[in-house]
């Protein structure tokens, strides 16, 4: 199912007497969401993605704009009607319940013709678990069941009554490092399995970017870039988008761009087709290389040994971060001496910005 | 063994206390309830059985004040805690004045039961002046004046089952107000998006979460109207004999310190029949809740 955001806006009224006016949590969104993808909500917390996803469930109700489900306008329809899953970030199973009475309770609010007989309901409960891998957990409680596991129940919970899309509100936020690389790759698989078109926020990039055919990078409200998760990486459009995605973080420097050079300090790094500005520089970890004729001297701070590749942790006047880390090949260990390092620079990985504004150059 | 000692010390004054004030006069009871005619102030008794037992279970008396018990508990446990649960639905479904009105529900918890007896006699006493407000009311759709207070025995319990039903309704109301404040809002929010009727969530959702605290509620409330008495007295007065108005615990100061006291030893049977009783009682709700009551 092929979503659509027409200028979507959300404005919670101000609960601050002596500033009243309103809140906007979603300011003028528009997207459009192929059918059958997996699309990432990513920005800081408050940047209004959650309120993006249940302004898409229709739990909240949008001060502007229209929603379209394929080619239904669904804007007005309340979230029973719109035929959405929604996996809360606390996943929300019913205590009182076991995992097969949680997963059927969807179904069997069905009426009249919709109405399923019990057998039904348990194959189709039956099929959802045997998908999400759960089948041998049916008869628990939800409190017998780990994070990982009540987390796939909650999914099937939502894929159970055959949604038109998914939604997924921080799905891995409340499990641990290594259940959370498991269960995106699960995520993932599930929604390739079934094809259907989902929608999942998430404040880690690193989550975003690794499973999503697509990812939206938000700011207090506004779209920033939109676009698959290495477009975005390698080409962001603006300084945020740079900061916000990458481990370890880009480095950002002040920089001059002077007679078609760009300068960081009083070194010309590299040539720079654009008129005389002040402006932020910001380079990749992996945009600095040891190899050929250096143009970037730095203070070399220390060097830590990842096995595969080295981070080079440096210092330099101009740099906006305490520290510049750079990620090079291990061969270049033995030329890491003495309290100086020359880097040459890959073009591709260098982005410059607008220093008021913050726009890409 | 040094810890123990501690521990022990620290809780020397709740031994105390609880062991003279509780478990004395308990231990103490049951004995009296066995030793026949005995006498406080010559400290004899004739023998040991269970003549006091028989006697009281053939009082006609008691056997008035257990009825009158027995109804109480089963109209009012039941109906205050409905209507407690139907109040406070409404109250957390409403915005709007909300506070007010949960003021509203409050002050008879805070209001002297006496006083309480004070307004329920402006609202059912006849008076040579007036028939009382509820009879004013009756009136008007063409219904003869009724005695509420010194008239015929089903008008009577209906005044009591009134007065004791708005009386213990305030607590139970805010107990469950909080209970419902904390359901978790996104179980209500997973189930709107399920297309879940109000009905259903109400039953299958917001029930079971507060099934603890409703059964608590229903627990404690048996309970306290297997207690009752001072309702009683506040609307008719101390002769409840008379005015066939006698609870059991009623029965039992009676038999202590009425017009027709001194019989320590029937009213200790007494007594120890309500503990037999209200155990039963109790048992049996646990009995069930564990059945019906989640977590």
């Amino acid at each position: 199912m092929k979503v659509t955001l027409k200028n979507l806006t959300k404005k919670f009224p101000s609960r601050n007497k002596k500033n009243p006016a309103p809140v906007v949590a979603v300011n003028d969104f528009s997207l459009d969401i192929e059918d059958g993808t997996l699309i990432a909500l990513l920005g800081p917390s408050g940047c209004g993605k959650s309120t993006t996803l249940n302004l898409l469930s229709g739990l909240q109700k949008p001060t502007g704009g229209e929603i379209y489900f394929g080619d239904d306008d669904v804007t007005n329809l309340p979230p029973e009607n719109r035929g959405v899953g929604l996996v809360f970030q606390n996943y929300a199973l019913y205590p009182h319940l076991t995992v097969k009475q949680n997963i059927t309770f969807p179904l069997e609010n069905r009426k009249g013709k919709d109405k399923l007989s019990k057998a039904e309901m348990s194959d189709m409960a039956t099929e959802v678990a045997k998908l999400v891998q759960i089948e041998e957990l049916l008869d628990r409680k939800p409190s017998e069941l780990s994070g990982g596991q009540q987390q796939r129940v909650a999914i099937a919970r939502a894929l159970v009554k055959e949604p038109r899309i998914l939604l997924l509100d921080e799905p891995l936020s409340n499990l641990d490092a290594r259940l959370r690389l498991q269960t995106r790759e699960e995520i993932r698989r599930i929604q390739r399995s079934t094809g259907i078109t989902t929608v999942f926020v998430t404040h880690d990039q690193e989550e975003a970017m690794s499973i999503s055919d697509m990812i939206v990078v938000m700011k207090e409200g506004v779209l920033q870039q939109k676009g698959r998760p290495q477009e975005v990486y390698d080409d962001p459009c603006n300084l945020f988008v740079a900061k916000f995605l990458g481990t370890p973080p880009v480095n950002v420097f002040d920089g001059e761009i002077k007679g078609g050079k760009l300068y960081i300090g009083n070194e010309a790094v590299m040539s720079f087709d654009a008129p005389d500005a002040t402006v932020d520089v910001a380079i990749r970890p992996e945009g600095f290389t040891l190899e050929g004729e250096g143009c970037f001297t730095c203070s070399l701070d220390r060097v830590e040994v990842m096995g595969r590749d080295i981070s080079v942790v440096a210092g330099h006047a101009a740099s906006q971060n305490d520290v510049i880390r750079a990620i090079v090949d291990s061969d270049n260990l033995d030329t890491l001496k003495g309290d100086k390092v020359v880097f040459g620079l890959k073009p591709n990985k260098v982005y410059v910005f607008n220093k008021t504004t913050g726009e890409r150059i | 063994m040094k810890n123990n000692l501690k521990g022990w010390l620290y809780l020397l004054p709740a031994v105390l206390f609880l062991g003279v004030f509780m478990v004395y006069p308990l231990i103490d009871v049951f004995v009296y309830s066995f030793e026949e005619g005995y006498n406080f102030a010559s400290q004899t008794y004739f023998g040991v059985g269970e003549y006091n037992f028989s006697y009281v279970l053939h009082d006609p008396y008691f056997l008035q004040a257990l009825k009158n018990t027995f109804i109480l508990v089963v109209i009012t446990v039941p109906l205050s805690t409905g209507l407690a649960l139907l109040i406070s639905v409404g109250l957390s479904s409403i915005k709007k004045l909300r506070e007010l009105y949960q003021t509203v529900y409050f002050l008879p918890y805070v209001t002297n039961t006496l006083a309480v007896g004070l307004v329920f006699m402006i609202l059912f006493k006849q008076t040579p002046y007036s028939d009382g407000l509820a009879n004013t009311v009756l009136s008007w759709f063409g219904v003869a004046p009724i005695d509420f207070i010194g008239g015929p025995y089903w008008a009577k319990m209906l005044v009591l089952c009134i007065y004791t039903i708005w009386v213990v309704m305030p607590f139970k109301v805010l107990i469950l107000t909080s209970a419902l404040a904390s359901v978790n809002e996104t179980y209500y929010d997973a189930a709107k998006v399920d297309g879940t009727s109000k009905f259903r969530i109400f039953r299958k959702i917001t029930l079971p979460m507060i099934s603890p605290t409703l059964f608590y509620l229903i627990i404690t409330g048996f309970i306290g109207a297997f207690k009752a008495y001072s309702d009683a007295v506040a609307l008719f007065g101390t002769d409840l004999n008379a005015a066939e108005m006698n609870t059991i615990v009623g029965y039992i100061y009676d038999m202590l310190y009425g017009n027709s006291g001194g019989y320590p030893s029937y009213a200790s049977a007494a007594a120890i029949i309500l503990f037999v009783i209200v155990l039963t009682i109790t048992c049996i709700n646990l009995l069930v809740s564990r059945k019906n009551v989640h977590y």
